[in-house]
């Protein structure tokens, strides 16, 4: 159960290795120790990430969790909740791609819109049977400034992360008679292992940031959020600009 | 899917959602139970307790406010039959007729029979009366498996009847007791009012034997004044009056109930009104209308006791995201820590307007009941940022002194933090256990703090 100050007593990770993912459980249990579900491909970075949180003093389960394996997330969903109620349930997995490749390259463009929309879509619908069942919870779901208004440098992943935003959106009304808040987080540039090498943009922020902004919501209860915040401002304006006006804009 | 109830408590704090029954009979109670999906049941009764006890997420809830019938008020031994629906308040309109008295009761009128039980609610007379719990004579209990138990304090089935007493409505469903009331010639109190410098003049008032010589008392304390003013207070206490006591005016209707709620509040506040201005300032004003010295005042029970039943819904001041109410207690011996607790509170952004300091009496023998020997501590602060870091540190400082946390009240500590303070708490879960060891009786509560499987 989520408390009367916002702490959870169980969260549950998918993308268990994503960098803001795991900086969002670091944050949670630095208030107070939880018991973490981590869903991921089984690698090293899993089991660093495991013995860091167990340091902390979370009690950690880890399922394995494939986002292109369809016909599976009903069951990696069902069996994170064998523990008990999940109070947070985090949708942090993602692939950023190459936009050069991948709008050239079917396959490419195929995977980015798998991984990023159809998976996120359909842990989002084994996540709200599960939480309708509970009665309470939190999903938080991570788009993208990106999905705000597609841009010619970033369009492939940005299509993918409006189509995970619009989900998103419209589950936040279907769930909140349950009981369940959903909460969209918004990032611009994040300096995470995705971005390595990448050319910071504007605003760019660390995951511990973006994690501290994303746990301040769920505590809240908000369901909309930016990070960093001058974000929602930023695209705002973006998105009112004239198409001729935009295309031009060195972003 | 049935239709689902977003639920709350008292605090406006973690709302869930669950299906609300209103059982009318005994019997509904007992089909409801054996209905009853795997998230199981819990009752509910006026929705006072200030954290999630009464709320059970994606499960059964049963509005117990239907089952409400005084069945007899024997006048000559002050017994009372009735429903556990009953408020305190239709209680104490329909008893008072007969010169009888609510034995215990807590700071609003408020509260269900039910709750009452299941909180082992106290009030300020808890150093002459006990709690609640003390004063009932027998619960009609139906159990897990749909079958109505009846139990009394010594009994074959006093064990359960004890569990049942500040269980938290976790062994089964009150839906009947028997009450013993108290006689009493008026509804009005004669009333002594101090008004203390500092912290230190309240506990010397409270420790100098003076305190035994009434029947109730307590003092509110000022959370928002540091230094030579640090805990600066009013303190309270009296006796129900007799009719010699009153002045003439009042001696032609000693009896009459005189409680009427003034207005109810709209639910416009916003967040952050109550704030550590507003509270100071509100402080400030409580502390200066109070007099210096004040003896033989007669006063009735809304101006000695429930002021806040004054006004309808006056939790919504707070706002939308609601206030945490944090009580506390601490044996006689560790003043210093609630000075320090006072200090710290005093010192940080978080501000607190309605304190109160109250001295408990005995404890009685259910392992759960949250009174015994010592002070017992009441703050609440408007959920805000940061608050959480506060009330850890506050745990901590609790904890030290061999405190313990009441469960009514309770809204945000952990489970491992709750037990510290109720070592009888594994005694409590066998009886629990044995009466419902499939679990079909849970809430937020008991999920939240781990009290059952």
């Amino acid at each position: 159960m989520i408390d009367a100050v916002g702490n959870p007593q169980s969260i549950l990770l998918l993308g268990g290795t994503s960098d803001i993912g795991l900086a969002v459980v670091e944050a949670f249990a630095g208030d107070r120790p939880l018991r973490v579900v981590l869903a991921a491909r089984p690698t090293e970075r899993l089991d660093a990430a495991r013995s860091r949180l167990e340091a902390r003093g979370c009690a950690v389960e880890i399922v394995p969790f494939d986002a292109e394996a369809f016909d599976t997330h009903a069951d990696v969903v069902r069996k994170a909740f064998t523990g008990g109620d999940i109070d947070v349930a985090v949708v942090a997995f993602g692939v950023l791609g190459d936009n050069e490749q991948a709008w050239t390259d079917m396959s490419q463009a195929v995977r980015l819109a798998q991984v990023n929309y159809t998976a996120a879509v359909s842990v989002g619908v084994a996540l709200a049977e599960r939480m309708r069942e509970q009665g309470h919870g939190s999903i938080v779901a991570f788009s993208s400034v990106a999905g705000e208004r597609a841009r010619r440098s970033n369009f492939v992943y940005g299509s993918t992360k409006a189509g995970l935003d619009a989900f998103y959106y419209g589950l936040t009304e279907a769930l909140r008679p349950h009981g369940v808040t959903v909460t969209i987080v918004r990032p611009g540039f994040v300096h995470t292992r995705m971005t390595e090498g990448k050319r910071p943009a504007p605003l760019a922020t660390t995951p511990e940031a973006v994690a501290a902004l994303t746990v301040d919501a769920v505590r809240r209860r908000r369901e909309l959020i930016w990070a960093p915040g001058a974000w929602r401002f930023v695209m705002s304006a973006l998105r009112h600009l004239p198409r001729a006006v935009f295309r031009r804009l060195p972003i | 899917m049935p239709q689902s109830t977003s639920l709350r408590g008292w605090g406006r704090t973690a709302p869930t959602t669950a299906t609300v029954l209103l059982p009318r009979s005994p019997d509904d109670v007992s089909a409801a139970i054996e209905r009853a999906g795997p998230r199981g049941v819990i009752a509910r009764g006026l929705g006072r307790s200030y954290g999630d006890p009464a709320q059970n997420a994606g499960g059964t809830v049963l509005d117990m406010t239907a089952l409400a019938t005084i069945h007899s008020i024997d006048a000559e031994s002050g017994l009372v039959d009735l429903d556990a629906g009953v408020s305190l308040d239709t209680l104490m309109r329909a008893a008072l007729p007969y010169g009888l008295w609510v034995p215990v009761l807590p700071g609003t009128r408020q509260v269900t029979i039910g709750g009452a039980i299941g909180a082992d609610v106290h009030g300020k007379n808890h150093h002459t009366k006990g709690s609640f719990g003390n004063h009932v004579r027998s619960i009609d209990l139906v159990t897990a498996d749909g079958s109505v138990r009846r139990l009394t304090p010594d009994g074959p089935d006093s064990e359960l009847f004890w569990a049942t007493v500040g269980g938290m409505g976790l062994t089964g469903v009150v839906v009947r007791a028997t009450v013993q009331l108290h006689r009493t010639e008026s509804a009005y109190f004669v009333v002594d009012t101090d008004r203390t410098a500092d912290l230190d003049e309240l506990m010397g008032l409270l420790t100098d034997g003076s305190d035994d010589t009434y029947g109730y008392s307590a003092a509110w304390f000022d959370t928002t004044t540091t230094g030579a003013q640090l805990g600066r207070a009013v303190l309270t206490r009296g006796s129900l009056a007799t009719v010699d006591q009153l002045p003439p005016k009042l001696r032609r209707d000693p009896l009459k109930f005189d409680a009427p709620q003034l207005l109810s509040f709209p639910d416009v506040f916003p967040n952050g009104l109550a704030n550590r201005y507003t509270l100071r300032a509100f402080s400030e004003l409580w502390y200066r209308k109070a007099p210096k010295r004040q003896r033989g005042s007669i006063q009735n029970i809304t101006a000695f006791y429930q002021v806040l039943d004054l006004f309808g819904d006056w939790n919504r001041v707070y706002g939308s995201r609601g206030f945490l109410q944090y009580q506390f207690l601490v044996p006689f011996g560790e003043e210093a820590t609630f000075r320090r607790i006072v200090e710290k509170i005093a010192a940080s952004p978080h501000a607190s307007g309605l304190n109160v300091l109250k001295r408990f009496g005995d404890a009685n023998p259910a392992p759960l009941s949250f009174p015994q020997p010592g002070w017992t501590i009441t703050v609440d602060f408007p959920i805000a940022r940061g608050l959480h870091r506060l009330c850890e540190e506050l745990d901590a400082l609790v904890l030290s002194a061999g405190g313990r946390f009441y469960l009514a009240k309770e809204s945000r500590v952990s489970a491992a933090t709750f037990r510290r303070g109720y070592p009888r708490f594994d005694e409590w879960r066998k009886v629990r256990d044995a009466v419902d060891p499939e679990g079909v009786f849970a809430s937020d509560m008991s999920r939240r703090l781990e009290l059952t499987k």
